[in-house]
């Protein structure tokens, strides 16, 4: 016995690389994880199984053997027109529903011939400016047969009033309508920067699509709480969940005091995540998200029905990490990216492009994310059973980890009044930019190696990308001067004028934006209308 | 000579158009600033107009516009129109942001100066600056 002690005594220690072993977000990890890490958990209480309380493993019984997770692709660029092409294209080749990337002009409520609008239009999304254009979008494709989400928040309303506009003209009433609006106003102030009015009259929006949605549109998901853009922005895994779940209770508390039940409108609620580099981190998230959603739901808000406890989530692989450098890298990340939100127990997923950090995705590096996914769906065997790696001793205690953190930051932000008031501190503003900044400073002192940008380096010829015509911005002036000449300009003028009056009142905006919307008002002229009224907000310029 | 020596660079950094993913602009930012330059950044949504008005009225050395919408093209065209027309060709103008590398020449041509895309560390966008402003005094 001796001797074997002085025999272990004598072996040198192992050798270990000289770095720091952390997450991406900056965690550090154990050598080994044990079950002496995860002693604390109670199974039924805190993890589950699948389709029970508190959903920590999934909201499904089933999970991916009932139904895989629906391949939504986010497109959209130039002209209505030519997105309604790329959408029949991704429709043909299995994509499942379909995802509306809009322009910066109608994201920022503004018309093409707007002298900020120079250079944007139809750039980063489709430029839709009126009823007429999402007709033209949508054209051939029966709105009762497909699912859609639009990414768009400020203008929101408008461009959901134009959607079951298109539906009634199809003869698809508004109840049949299934998708989903983003309409996540706070993650604008916090992360994105595309909001338009200050934070309180930007609520009362959100909260009046929030009642006629939960009247009107049964299969709809009112809104689309997302830490996508906060994690783009810099946050870390664990300020990504905090944020996000806040900006829910937030939503759910303007609501709530609105004078909604809870139970009315919480299962329409929809989540949006991102998924990072960080393979067993984000795993961790998702399922630290199931769990404290189901709680907050339960206790803080007495819901009763489980559909409001269950936090379903569309997520994307995190565009911030693809490199312009060795564009066919990317692949590879996104791959793993998506396998962590699959294995996270997603409920759709968008599959960013090998050419995102060049330019739009040609239709040929759109094909290639699709075929990731489908891959994973169908090759790798991960959807066979439900949260397989539930009950790993490193995932269980990241997933306690991550939680604590979140939690922790709830309870600073209600010590603030709520994340309205906080946003309005800049306190989210403040976190994520520090994170983004001590990321940076860590990949610079090569702490993160990012394989072709600060290791693993060579010399390169230019990728080849899809170019936008700057035809299209010329060719849209031109479609909404014409709108405007062809329209009854004295219906258009009264409605405008009555939405403002609305905006002044209390009255419920959307059927005031969906009469302007009738008499194809633009996006920019509802948006000024309302601008009038709300003001414009405008941040500190701080760094 | 001494005077023009001791002067910190002054950098007015920027997001024009009506992008709004401003991470890159402020991690630039704080960057330039820790490196000794005089820095002000003027927040979202300038319109070239606004931008080239700012630098002459901070007698800025350095524009640096962050641009990730596609908008590059139009928007640098634009703001060197102006820097021409008021007289301000010793400014020098940096772009950063997701610039395809086939637009690059163009944008030298217009008179960019540097372009700087994903990847680049904060560290070389300092040493550009500072060479960038030591071949134009």
């Amino acid at each position: 016995m001796k001797k074997v002690l002085e025999e272990q005594e004598s072996v040198p220690r192992p050798a270990v690389r000289d770095t720091r072993f952390t997450t991406i977000s900056g965690r550090a990890l154990e050598p080994v994880y044990r079950p002496s890490d995860t002693a604390e958990l109670d199974y039924a209480r805190d993890l589950g199984d699948p389709g029970q309380y508190p959903y920590t493993r999934g909201i499904h019984e089933t999970m991916y053997r009932g139904k895989v997770w629906t391949m939504r692709q986010f497109a959209g660029y130039g002209s209505a027109a030519q997105t309604n092409a790329r959408f029949k294209y991704l429709l043909g080749h299995g994509g499942g529903g379909l995802s509306v990337a809009f322009d910066l002009p109608t994201l920022m409520g503004r018309d093409p011939d707007h002298p900020l609008s120079l250079g944007e239009v139809g750039k980063c999304g489709v430029a839709v400016s009126s009823l007429s254009d999402m007709e033209t979008l949508f054209e051939g494709i029966p709105l009762d047969q497909v699912t859609t989400s639009m990414t768009i928040n400020s203008p929101a309303a408008m461009l959901l009033a134009f959607y079951i506009l298109v539906g009634e003209k199809q003869g698809v009433g508004p109840e049949k309508l299934a998708g989903t609006l983003q309409a996540d106003i706070l993650k604008e102030f916090i992360a994105q920067k595309e909001y338009i009015y200050p934070p309180r009259p930007s609520m009362r929006i959100v909260v009046d699509m929030i009642r006629w949605c939960t009247q009107r549109m049964p299969k709809w998901n009112t809104i689309s709480i997302s830490g996508y853009h906060i994690r783009e922005a810099g946050a870390t895994a664990a300020q990504e969940l905090a944020f996000t779940l806040r900006d829910g209770i937030e939503y759910v508390q303007w609501c709530v005091d609105a004078g909604l039940d809870v139970d009315s409108f919480a299962p329409r609620l929809s989540f949006f995540f991102n998924s990072h580099s960080d393979f067993f981190e984000e795993i961790a998230k998702f399922r630290a998200a199931r769990r404290i959603w189901a709680r907050t739901m339960r206790e803080r808000f007495q819901a009763k029905n489980p559909r409001s406890w269950m936090l379903r989530f569309h997520t994307q692989t995190a565009g911030v990490s693809l490199t312009a450098q060795q564009p066919y890298n990317n692949v590879v990340r996104t791959a793993l990216q998506a396998l962590a939100g699959v294995l996270g127990g997603t409920q759709s997923l968008h599959t960013n492009s090998l050419d995102e950090a060049l330019a739009l995705p040609t239709e040929e590096a759109v094909t290639i994310a699709l075929r990731t996914q489908q891959v994973i769906a169908h090759e790798s065997g991960v959807a066979n059973a439900a949260d397989p790696l539930g009950g790993s001793w490193l995932v269980e205690k990241l997933t306690n980890e991550i939680e604590a953190e979140a939690l922790e930051y709830f309870r600073r932000i209600d010590a603030m009044g709520g994340m309205v008031a906080a946003v309005e501190r800049g306190f989210p503003q403040r976190e994520i930019q520090e994170s983004a900044f001590r990321y940076q400073q860590a990949v610079e002192r090569k702490e993160k190696i990012v394989v072709g940008v600060n290791e693993y380096v060579m010399d390169e010829t230019p990728h080849p990308i899809l170019y936008i015509d700057e035809q299209v911005a010329g060719e849209q002036v031109a479609r909404v001067q014409a709108l405007r000449r062809r329209r009854d300009n004295a219906r258009t003028g009264r409605a405008l004028e009555e939405l403002k009056a609305a905006a002044r009142g209390t009255d419920n905006l959307v059927p005031a934006i969906l009469e302007a919307s009738r008499a194809y008002a633009t996006v920019g002229e509802m948006c000024d209308a309302l601008r009038e009224v709300f003001g414009e907000y405008e941040e500190q310029p701080i760094f | 000579m001494t005077e023009t020596a001791a002067r910190r660079i002054r950098v007015v950094i920027a997001k024009p158009g009506l992008d709004g993913h401003d991470r890159g602009a402020k991690v630039i930012a704080r960057a330039l600033r820790d490196a000794g330059m005089e820095v002000i950044y003027t927040g979202l949504r300038q319109s070239p107009e606004q931008i080239v008005a700012a630098a002459a009225q901070e007698d800025a050395d350095v524009i640096g516009l962050s641009i990730l919408s596609g908008a590059h093209l139009p928007i640098c065209r634009r703001v060197v129109e102006l820097l021409r027309e008021r007289g301000m060709d010793s400014v020098r103008l940096f772009v950063g942001g997701i610039i395809p590398s086939q637009d690059i020449p163009e944008l030298k041509q217009l008179g960019v100066t540097e372009v700087f895309v994903p990847g680049a560390s904060t560290q070389d966008v300092v040493r550009v600056i500072e060479k960038g402003v030591a071949v134009g005094a």
